[in-house]
């Protein structure tokens, strides 16, 4: 390990840095922050389309209203493994851990993240945490759900201390990776970076990352003690023993709440990025959008028992819990009102990236105000438990953070490979992914209404072409991120090469070149408003913008 | 040694001796000492932050069943809970001694201080050990290991469980007895023994006569005056029922909390153990010494768990 890295830090002769050094070593024990990103890009990746097969084994189990493929035990693991490798594996770590890892430094001016051996631990701490679910899959599966309630989780026969081993390295992983961020914006922003020149990306991360050192630990404490419970049987989850399973409960949503906006502001961030960028306008009220971001930070930690309405919570628990959930919503409404006005009046131009942001306001949207619905805590004991909640938190999790990450990764694709990819290929998978996730998942709040009951396996026929049309929505988004797959692929071998600043951008990372060379900037960054466009033209000797005359240093 | 260790190191990812450049990312000295110490209270809070979610199970469970505790605690040795205290609060002092002798360039006085410290956490281990094989023979453990054998032997074929008590009271560690500093010599042990504590440290008039018959009952309700809990105690008389139900609960959380800790004690002291390494090798001086204060700082927090552990467990009143 050594010799590499050191070969690592000290090569100047490559262009860039994905040709900086070469081979397996180089890569999977650099302490470069961009390579450290891609990599987990590959992985989440890789999990993304682990999870989504089991999606798709679900919908199509589902098409029929008793037994279509698997049978109910077989069910019950899919929809688990579904929800903890989307969780866990692929959302949790998604945006932050792959795109911000990747753009943070650069966004930031500076050559590192602040410990990037952290950052590399961060990397195989999730690998590990990978396999040990990967693991729990191959040995016995687990059929819990991703929640891991009790006292089921402690007494069914399926593997849930594997995956729970997993789910606790897995937010050792996240705590660095937050740990890093905190540290680097607070200390590694170079001369003339002030708080409020920060991209809202990075105020995104910042307000994620405080939430994962805050709320992390607490998750792996949770499992540390489901864990101890299931093997020593230590009772302090478990009725039999005088315990309390609902604790569990509140434990884990203490954490597993605010990891929804752990999943969601850093989407919130990519957004602000695209918006701005694509409508070639400062963003309407930074301010407002970055102190929402840490006023939803805030909030996240108070709104954790909305999810026990109906676990026998206290009514004036449940009363101060609804509140507080309402509450979200108006830093949530600053943001989207804030996007908006920034839409108003700007030049918009609808390529790929900006289709996915538009589709995530529409989306967040719907997500959004479903989930006022299920605050509010006379009409939540009837959605509650059924495919309405499904359809929220997909609306929310999928429509939001998936769509949010597809634009990021469309948007900051240029600059990770230096590769352009089909635009036309693009629009058209973001349009049909769009489509897909509204047949999907509009139909769900509708047979969720209507009383359908979530995780069941078997279902009343009046239900079956709700969930017909769902399944075959479902297959209209895995042909979309088929194609997706397909021409990003593509674009890494015969794409155009990309310009330094395809999409006519102000932050730092377009002011280095594409791929940026191994420690970020040749020359030190500029630091001015991330969002003036004025002096952004368009070069064509260069095929891409440039930024007044600085950035011809 | 003034170059020979730059901080280039993620304080938090200890284990990797120095290499060149690595500090590359950084501006100045300063910031990456300045970087480094935000790193380490961000990691020491969420050390606390982990441990919260202990001590808001104890929070939840001393609240919805204080007579569990009150009853059990008797069982925990305050004596030896107090000597591990001090001999933390020692190593705590040591511990940053250290770090200002690493700040002075003082190489020995750093040598011996680190020894010292991890001295102390060998202590510390090793009087845990004591306790945790204590309850072990006892069979005082977590969930569905716990003996309620041991609370109830007077209620059970007498005979046997005295020949156990007198076996296990002759080999019991005099030490140990602490629960009854208030008891006759004799008694403590054989009331130990047999899982009495309490007898022993509520009321020696109560236990002086025991030959076992009497159960340890009467002896709880001299406990704590004022706690509805010690006198729902008081009301039974040496039947089942004065025993409360789920006493494996405090044991379990004790486990948990203790042994968590423990686990912090050990890889503290081998963080303490990869400075000495490096300390006797002359790596810190005046002008590096950003692993000892960071190190130290773990050592400070593993102190300061054990300051809330030992009243909440040990001394419950």
């Amino acid at each position: 390990m050594s010799t590499t890295s050191a070969a690592v830090g000290h090569d100047h002769g490559g262009d860039n840095y994905l040709t900086a050094s070469h081979g397996f070593r180089s890569w999977f024990f650099t302490l470069d922050h961009k390579r450290i990103g891609v990599m987990y890009l590959i992985s989440i990746l890789g999990s993304f389309l682990l999870g989504g097969i089991f999606a798709l084994l679900i919908r199509t189990e589902l098409l029929t209203p008793t037994k279509t493929i698997v049978d109910a035990d077989a069910y019950n693991q899919v929809f688990t493994l579904h929800g903890a490798i989307m969780i866990f594996l692929f959302i949790i770590p998604g945006i932050p851990a792959a795109l911000g890892n990747f753009v943070l430094p650069i966004m930031l001016g500076a050559k590192d993240v602040a410990f990037p051996r952290l950052n590399l631990l961060s990397y195989h701490l999730y690998v590990v945490g990978a396999l040990f679910s990967v693991m729990a899959i191959l040995f016995g599966s687990v059929d819990t759900g991703w929640t891991f309630y009790t006292p089921y989780s402690t007494t069914t026969s399926t593997n849930v201390v594997a995956i729970t081993l997993g789910v606790f390295i897995l937010g050792f992983s996240s705590i660095f990776t937050g740990l890093n961020f905190i540290v680097t914006i607070h200390k590694m922003r170079p001369e003339g970076m002030g708080w409020f020149n920060l991209p809202l990306m990075l105020w995104a991360l910042y307000a994620t990352a405080i939430i994962q050192v805050l709320a992390t630990p607490v998750l792996g404490i949770t499992v540390l003690m489901l864990i101890v419970e299931r093997t020593l049987g230590i009772g302090i989850f478990d009725p039999a023993l005088g315990g309390d399973p609902v604790l569990f409960q509140h434990f884990f949503w203490f954490y597993s709440h605010p990891a929804v906006y752990i999943m969601i502001l850093p989407a919130m961030g990519v957004i602000s990025e695209l918006i701005s960028a694509f409508s070639r306008k400062t963003i309407f009220g930074y301010k407002a959008i970055a102190y929402s971001s840490v006023a939803i930070a805030v909030l996240s930690f108070l709104v954790w028992g909305h999810h026990m309405f109906v676990s026998g919570q206290s009514s004036l628990a449940n009363m101060v819990f609804s509140a507080l959930t309402f509450s979200v919503s108006i830093p949530s409404a600053v943001k989207v009102f804030n996007w908006v006005a920034t839409l108003y009046k700007g030049s918009i131009r609808l390529d790929t990236p900006m289709i996915y942001a538009l589709s995530f306001i529409f989306l967040f949207g719907i997500g959004g105000l479903t989930g006022l619905f299920l605050g509010a805590l006379a009409t939540d004991v009837h959605l509650h438990d059924t495919y309405f909640i499904v359809a929220h938190f997909h609306y929310v999790m999928m429509g939001g953070v998936l769509i949010a990450f597809l634009g990021g990764l469309h948007y900051w694709w240029p600059k990770m490979f230096g590769r352009m990819y089909s635009e036309a290929w693009g629009k058209f998978a973001a349009w049909l992914i769009f489509v897909g996730f509204n047949v999907t998942f509009f139909t769900q709040f509708v047979m969720g209404s209507k009383g359908m009951p979530r995780r069941y396996f078997n279902y009343p026929e009046e239900f079956t072409s709700y969930h017909v049309i769902s399944s075959a929505g479902s297959y209209l988004l895995a042909i979309g991120f088929f194609i997706v797959a397909v021409y990003l692929v593509h674009s890494l071998v015969k794409g155009p090469k990309a310009p330094a600043n395809p999409w006519g951008a102000a932050t730092l990372e377009w002011q280095t070149s594409s791929p940026p060379p191994l420690h970020n900037f040749t020359a030190p960054p500029v630091v001015g408003d991330p969002y003036d466009y004025s002096d952004v033209v368009y070069d064509p000797t260069r095929g891409g913008y440039v930024k007044g005359e600085r950035a011809r240093v | 040694m003034s170059h020979g260790g730059k901080p280039e190191r993620p304080a938090t990812a200890p284990g990797h001796p120095g290499k060149p450049r690595l500090g590359h990312h950084y501006d100045t000295y300063e910031q990456q000492f300045d970087s480094n110490k935000l790193g380490m209270w961000l990691f020491l809070v969420t050390e606390i932050l982990l441990f919260g979610g202990l001590f808001c199970a104890y929070a939840v469970y001393r609240a919805k069943h204080p007579e569990v505790f009150i009853y059990a605690h008797y069982f925990l040795d305050v004596n030896l809970g107090a000597i591990n205290t001090v001999v933390l609060l020692f190593s705590s002092l040591t511990a940053a001694w250290a770090v200002r002798a690493a700040q002075l360039g003082q190489r020995r006085l750093l040598v011996a201080l680190l020894t010292i410290t991890i001295v102390c956490g060998c202590g510390f281990l090793g009087i845990k050990g004591i306790e945790y094989s204590e309850k072990w023979k006892h069979g005082l453990l977590w969930g569905k290991n716990f003996d309620y054998e041991a609370l109830h032997h007077g209620d059970h074929t007498g005979a046997d469980d005295h020949g156990e008590a007198a076996e296990s009271g002759e080999t019991a560690d005099h030490g140990t007895a602490g629960v009854a500093d208030q008891a006759t010599p004799a008694d403590p042990d054989a009331a130990l023994a047999e899982g009495t504590g309490p007898t022993a440290t509520g009321d020696a008039t109560a236990t002086t006569s025991s030959a076992g018959e009497i159960s340890n009952i009467p002896a709880s309700a001299m406990g704590p005056p004022g706690l509805a809990a010690a006198q729902m105690v008081a009301e039974g008389h040496g039947s089942l029922e004065d025993v409360p139900r789920n006493v494996h609960l405090f044991f379990g959380i004790y486990f948990i909390m203790t042994g968590l800790h423990a686990l912090h004690v050990i890889v503290g002291m081998v963080v303490l153990l990869w400075l000495l390494v490096r300390a006797s090798k002359g790596e810190f001086g005046t002008q590096y010494f950003t692993p000892v204060d960071l190190g130290g700082l773990y050592w400070h927090l593993v102190d300061v768990i054990w300051i809330f552990l030992f009243p909440l467990l040990y001394l419950i009143h």
